[in-house]
């Protein structure tokens, strides 16, 4: 086991932690800080594989967009029935057998992946064999021809049945080359809407004001 | 394991902690200086050996956490400032990056990070929970009031600090801080990109300010107001934390701007792109670093000079006034990439995005007055 091995487990084990404290803390603030320390802890588990990019952008989104914001209303609303945040019995049920599935589909996927089909390592020797952002940036517009072995990663169409045989990457058809376009068009829209909703809730409630015609000056 | 890396961490976070202790005691003198006093002058010659004295007394303090604070969240904030800071240091080059041996010498921690730019703003942009839990965890409503009002500033600075930046990302065409400095250091001094990017750097400047909380953006602090805002409640070597990050801080944001627009250790005659004569990486690192401390300074005295903005200003300055000129900047920017024109068409663009829009808005709330 490398160093890297070693940290890997360890912040994977604290994040793992801090994902059950997020779930058991009653009080909100503290129940958000552990949240702070999951998604950091993501982002860390991130850069130990070597994903510079995804690591800085869990950072930048998740951890330094969303949680300010989290806070910022926490502050707000930390008082009265607000302040202890009890789920009831139904809420438990319904969490633990959403959970269950998504568990069980993160490890279908694991157990029915083919390893065998991964490199050796997840770093290339050379660093200018790495993916980097303008290529990420190209495979999210469905460039295929820069897309890494996906199969994994469950990119939609990058590894046809022919070549699974062989066990060399090919390139994918030309039909499927819109991969994350739609996915990403979709959480852009879905974005837009959460923004109007906002915007919505929170404009100043006004009474209707009958304007009187202006005078001419 | 890099041993290597291991002693380079250690020597820069051991420099960084020399380098604040001094920052702190440059900025006691430069505020005599302004106000026409002596400044700190008893301990060593012309107070020299105070930095020492104070960090002593701030190690051997009684580490007092009040009664009535959270006390894993007290702990918590003055280390998030710290590392955070100390983090985001990790990509900024030091000295020069070229060198013909980069075992021996090496000026940056994390080398060739191709994303270094967005590593130090997603970075960077957690040094805010260092503030809100702070004052959250103190149980004070000075403090709690100075943590709310930074979360305010801190976001909406964010903006436009990054949307200045961008202007030159899209110029150059790179997120590496190394390759933004060689690119400039190769075309001498006609590359420096503040002419390029004139009105990007005014905004750059002004955001950075106010994200390391510095005079006239410290309002999370406000000592007149808010008794020290989000660190009332704090004494000792956690009081010292927040100082060293927030100095630390400063550094980096100093050494950020000579890099993106004053070149970074590139001075003509003296350190020019293809200088190899003996001794040339000691004077590249020398101009760097004198070039980051004339930046520093200006940021001192204008702690000194410039009074605090009230919150409506502040919040007036960066939506109605830093977003859409930075908004601006980045489309002439992209417009000169975009038809492949000459870079230099970009100074007077900037020269005219600043005065006329200023003098638009003016013309237009007149207009409103006189309506």
């Amino acid at each position: 086991m490398s160093v890297g091995d070693i940290l890997f487990w360890i912040v994977g084990l604290m994040t793992a932690l801090c994902a059950v404290m997020v779930v058991v803390t009653q009080h909100i603030v503290r129940c958000a800080i552990w949240l702070l320390f999951t998604l950091a802890g993501t982002a860390g588990l991130f850069f130990l594989l070597g994903l510079d990019f995804l690591g800085a952008t869990q950072l930048f989104v998740y951890v330094g967009g969303t949680l300010v914001l989290v806070i910022f209303g926490v502050m707000l609303t930390a008082t009265g029935p607000f302040l202890q945040l009890r789920a009831g019995a139904g809420e438990w049920a319904i969490a633990i057998i959403v959970g269950l599935l998504l568990y069980g589909l993160i490890a279908l996927s694991w157990l029915f992946a083919d390893w065998s089909k991964l490199p050796e390592s997840a770093l290339p020797d050379d660093p200018r064999q790495m993916y980097h952002t303008e290529q990420l940036g190209r495979a999210l517009l469905g460039d295929t021809s820069v897309q890494p072995a996906s199969e994994l990663a469950g990119v939609p169409g990058s590894l046809g049945a022919a070549d699974k045989a062989s066990g060399k990457l090919q390139e994918p058809p030309k039909r499927q080359a819109s991969a994350f376009l739609l996915p990403f068009e979709i959480v852009s829209v879905h974005l837009l809407v959460v923004l109007i909703g906002a915007a919505y809730l929170a404009r100043a409630k006004r009474k209707r004001v009958v304007v009187a015609p202006r005078e001419s000056l | 394991m890099d041993w290597l890396t291991i002693g380079l961490i250690i020597f820069v976070i051991s420099w960084l902690q020399i380098l604040c202790a001094y920052l702190i005691y440059l900025e006691r003198k430069v505020a005599a200086w302004v106000q026409d006093r002596k400044g700190p002058n008893r301990v060593g010659p012309w107070g020299l050996f105070q930095p020492i004295a104070d960090g002593l007394k701030f190690l051997f303090k009684e580490q007092v956490v009040p009664a009535h604070v959270h006390r894993f969240l007290y702990i918590l904030a003055p280390s998030i400032a710290v590392i955070t800071t100390m983090l985001a240091f990790a990509v900024v080059p030091f000295g020069p990056t070229d060198v013909p041996d980069p075992r021996q010498k090496r000026f940056i921690i994390a080398p060739n990070l191709d994303i270094g730019l967005l590593f130090i703003f997603a970075i960077a942009s957690l040094n805010v929970y260092s503030i809100i839990l702070g004052g959250w965890a103190s149980n004070n409503k000075y403090s709690l009031l100075g943590s709310l009002r930074s979360a305010a500033q801190i976001i909406s600075y964010e903006i436009p600090l990054a949307l200045s930046v961008l202007g030159v990302i899209v110029l150059v065409g790179s997120l590496n801080l190394e390759h933004l400095l060689n690119e400039q250091a190769r075309l001498g001094i006609g590359g420096w990109l503040i002419w390029y990017q004139p009105l990007g750097w005014l905004l750059f400047f002004a955001s950075a300010l106010a994200e390391s909380n510095r005079l006239p953006f410290d309002l999370p602090e406000a000592e007149q107001e808010l008794v020290g805002g989000y660190h009332t409640e704090y004494s000792g070597m956690k009081f010292a934390m927040f100082f060293l990050g927030e100095y630390t801080h400063v550094t980096t944001v100093s050494l950020l701007m000579v890099i993106l627009y004053f070149g970074g250790w590139h001075f003509p005659f003296v350190a020019e792109f293809n200088a190899n004569y003996p001794g040339a990486t000691g004077v590249k690192v020398l101009v760097l670093w004198t070039k980051a401390s004339l930046v520093i300074l200006v940021i001192m005295l204008l702690r000194w000079t410039l009074p605090r903005f009230r919150f409506d200003q502040l919040m007036h300055l960066a939506w109605m006034g830093l977003v859409p000129l930075s908004l601006l900047n980045l489309l002439s920017v992209m417009i000169v990439r975009h038809w492949s024109l000459s870079p230099w068409l970009l100074l007077p663009c900037s020269v005219i995005i600043l005065t006329a829009i200023p003098l638009l808005h003016r013309w237009k709330s007149r207009q409103l007055d006189w309506a």
